[in-house]
């Protein structure tokens, strides 16, 4: 009987690569590996320029929605096995046929390897052709620009029936582009900058600043919700927790109001930094976007940018609300992202905060009081949790 | 005692108890309160949602905790009915319902809608194209039973399914009471909008029950009050009844995988022996599902043959457990078109992973010796 026997993957821009072609080919098999480590029979191997998911018996329906958050990979397709039958490839063309979605046109494409099978590839496309016409509606041949093309190869082992393309995630694998920190706030926006950092090849880490009492557990919960969506397209993700609240009540005491917002987040910089280097990290990630909020105005972003020399990695800066929320829903950040619990940047929210703060006048504030010990005690009291796709829920197991 | 009435209700696993009592007592706090407790046990609300999910293969925020299989047939029914009155007011259902899918059919057609009640075959089971041809501009739900729970028939869902794809306003729901964990069914697969799923029938504890509602469609609620369960199913959740419900729908599904061909075997062995039975009529179809099996002795009350089974310690049914306070015929049986003789002397025998083969054996023999001892005084 037909049975999907192998996926094939299309390498996206990294086939663009050269000489260092292999090493993302490399990244991508490890990061598909990781992901379909709950399928134990998956072989996956690589053959000039493409890359096989072998199921051995795994239904294909659940690999596929894995496959489809991978990045690196620009389309991928179901292949069929059947013997070297003719109603037995005629049935799983027509299979093929039939599953796909937005196709109206079609071509046929046989090779045959086995010269032993009686018809030419020529013969086959033929009779596959009339087939498939005959025993579907609506569908035409079209040979110069079909929406689908039912590639059919014949070999010594059994008949391959290729299926549609099915459009996979694109991007480059996670972690050919080096590691960022992820400023992860619980809102929209930076969840979406993560994912599209990772899209880049970006292996993410991720830094909260959490406010307790202002902020309870379940804002915490909430980031790490959010984390673990995000290693659905990549790997694991260390979440840094830095207790703010010590330091967060000291420049709302200690500095007018009207510029604690940029002070705060010149703090968080700081901090963020300097677990950069503790780490070995290179940059760091926002969800700013320019002239969203008060803080991501132009001269906001110059004086807070200031405190820090790494590059920042800023992915919806030139992107609308509208877009940004779009993305979100279509990575399954949405719905977690408008959990109704405060976050650090949403208490000691200043009445009117500066839309134009200057460095000297920063500058000048900050010497006023030494926030060292503060920041240090900060940088001190992190917790650092590691966040997989593939944790097993532990805690409530004894229940369920 | 041998228990073969699996289709009215399962012993409760007693680690589902154990569930439910520890969660009512160690996680009693509202979920929906914004101290500690109340975060807790949230978080354990959703990560049993979460495991729901995984198991059903859909997404956590499609699922429904409810109370049960009455509920969530009369909640996607009349959910479905009530939101989308104003595009249209026609409803597809079959003959042969569970009675939550039937009477709230015939509720709504008491406020103005029209219902479509299609026929069955001799084995119970609908024609895709009946469904096909019973469809108009003005229909909004399609409502079809995966599993009969009088005589255990099929429902070809997934064609039904594919057929509605080309019908993108019209609903879909199905009732899987009796399916769960014993006939395999891919809600994605089968275009399922809505489906209703209950705890008491998987070993789990009455009073549970999941709602499927797939995203992007809208209910309108049976009830009204504190926005609970997507605004669908408000009142403090049954923290200790999702829970349990949860861990029953794992432990079936690891019975499934392992025990699927001990099933069958119990009910092959049972067709077998029923098919030598002298003066026994097999009501259900031979490739319906493995744990429901109808037969009749034309002749004979059924409720005799129950009370004596009953005196061995052997539980069967007559028509479902549901229905079967009314009298007379079953209308599961008279849809399938059997003579009144056979739609009288209904007897359900239904299984469970549990069962044994020498229960079995135990049963079959009082069976026949209870059938020769009437078929004696009858003569």
């Amino acid at each position: 009987m037909m049975k999907y026997d192998h996926i094939l993957i299309r390498y996206g821009e990294m086939s663009l690569k050269g000489k260092n072609l292999k090493s993302f080919v490399l990244a991508l098999q490890e990061n598909l590996q990781d992901k379909l480590a709950d399928f134990p029979d998956i072989k996956i191997k690589r053959s000039r320029g493409r890359m096989f998911i072998l199921l051995n018996g795994h239904e294909p329906e659940p690999v596929i929605e894995k496959v489809k958050h991978v990045f690196g990979i620009s389309s991928f397709s179901l292949a069929i096995k059947v013997a070297n039958e003719l109603p037995e490839i005629k049935e799983a063309a027509l299979h093929t046929l039939k599953k796909a979605e937005n196709v109206r046109t079609f071509k046929v494409n046989v090779r045959r390897v086995d010269k032993r099978f009686p018809h030419t590839s020529l013969e086959m496309n033929q009779i596959l052709g009339g087939h498939l016409l005959k025993n579907t509606e609506g569908f035409t041949v079209d040979v110069h620009q079909p929406d689908m093309e039912v590639k059919v190869e014949i070999r010594p082992d059994g008949t391959y029936i290729t299926s549609e393309k099915i459009p996979g995630a694109g991007g480059l694998p996670v972690g050919t582009a080096g590691k960022s920190l992820l400023l992860l706030s619980g809102g929209i926006d930076s969840p979406v900058a993560g994912y599209l950092a990772m899209k880049r090849g970006v292996e993410l880490e991720a830094i909260h600043f959490h406010s307790p009492p202002y902020t309870s557990e379940r804002a915490k919960q909430k980031v790490l919700d959010l984390a673990k969506k995000l290693t659905e397209y990549g790997k694991s993700i260390r979440v840094h927790i830095v207790p703010f609240t010590k330091l967060q009540q000291e420049i709302f005491r200690e500095m007018p109001e009207s510029y604690g917002m940029t002070i705060m987040r010149r703090m968080m910089f700081r901090i963020a930094e300097e677990v950069c280097e503790r780490e070995g990290i290179l940059s760091l990630a926002t969800g700013e976007s320019l002239g969203q909020v008060a803080s991501q105005t132009m001269e906001s972003m110059h004086t807070i940018n200031e405190v820090t020399n790494y590059p920042v990695l800023r992915p919806l800066i030139a992107m609308d609300k509208t877009e940004v929320i779009e993305i979100s829903r279509n990575i399954g950040t949405y719905d977690i992202s408008i959990l109704p619990y405060e976050d650090c940047c949403t208490i000691f929210v200043p009445k009117s905060p500066k839309t134009r703060p200057r460095r000297d006048k920063v500058n000048e504030l900050e010497s006023r009081y030494d926030f060292s010990a503060s920041i240090q005690e900060a940088l001190d009291g992190i917790e650092t949790i590691t966040v997989t796709s593939r944790q097993q829920e532990t805690e409530f197991q004894d229940l369920l | 005692m041998i228990y073969l009435d699996n289709s009215a209700t399962t012993i409760p696993d007693p680690s589902v108890v154990e569930s439910f009592q520890k969660t009512t007592e160690q996680y009693f706090a509202n979920p929906s309160s914004i101290h500690q407790l109340g975060g807790t046990v949230e978080k354990l609300l959703e990560t049993a949602r979460r495991q729901a999910a995984s198991i059903l293969r859909v997404e956590p925020d499609e699922i429904i905790f409810t109370s049960g299989g009455t509920e969530g047939n009369n909640l996607a029914v009349k959910g479905i009915a009530f939101e989308h009155r104003n595009r249209g007011k026609h409803i597809i259902t079959t003959a042969v319902e569970h009675p939550s899918v039937e009477e709230a059919c015939l509720s709504l057609e008491r406020s103005g809608f029209e219902v479509t009640v299609l026929p069955v075959d001799r084995y119970g089971v609908v024609a895709v194209e009946d469904v096909k041809k019973a469809i108009r501009d003005d229909t909004i739900l399609v409502s079809v039973m995966h599993v009969n729970n009088e005589i255990g028939s099929i429902q070809p869902i997934e064609e039904i399914g594919k057929l509605l794809e080309n019908y993108p306003k019209v609903h879909f729901h199905v009732d899987a009471v009796q399916s769960f964990g014993k006939v395999p069914l891919s809600l994605r697969e089968s275009g399922i909008d809505l489906c209703t799923f209950s705890g008491h029938k998987i070993h789990g504890l009455k009073g549970t029950g999941i709602l499927y509602v797939k995203k992007g469609t809208r209910l309108f609620p049976l009830l009204h009050g504190g926005g609970q369960e997507n605004e669908v199913r408000p009142g403090t959740e049954n923290v200790a009844g999702a829970v349990s419900f949860v861990r029953a729908m794992r432990l079936i599904k690891e019975q499934e995988q392992e025990n699927k061909d001990h099933l069958q075997a119990l009910h092959d062995r049972l067709w077998n022996a029923f098919e030598n039975i002298d003066g026994l009529h097999i009501n259900s179809p031979e490739n319906g599902a493995p744990h429901i099996l109808n037969v009749s002795v034309p002749g004979i009350k059924p409720e005799v043959i129950i009370h004596m089974l009953g005196e061995k310690d052997i539980f069967i049914s007559t028509k479902s457990a549901c229905s079967s306070k009314q009298q007379d015929e079953s209308k599961i049986l008279v849809a399938c078109g059997f003579s009144r003789d056979i739609a009288i002397s209904g007897l359900r025998i239904s299984l469970t992973y549990h069962n044994t083969v020498e229960e079995i054996e135990r049963f079959l023999q009082a069976l026949k010796e209870a059938v020769a001892q009437f078929k004696k005084v009858l003569r």
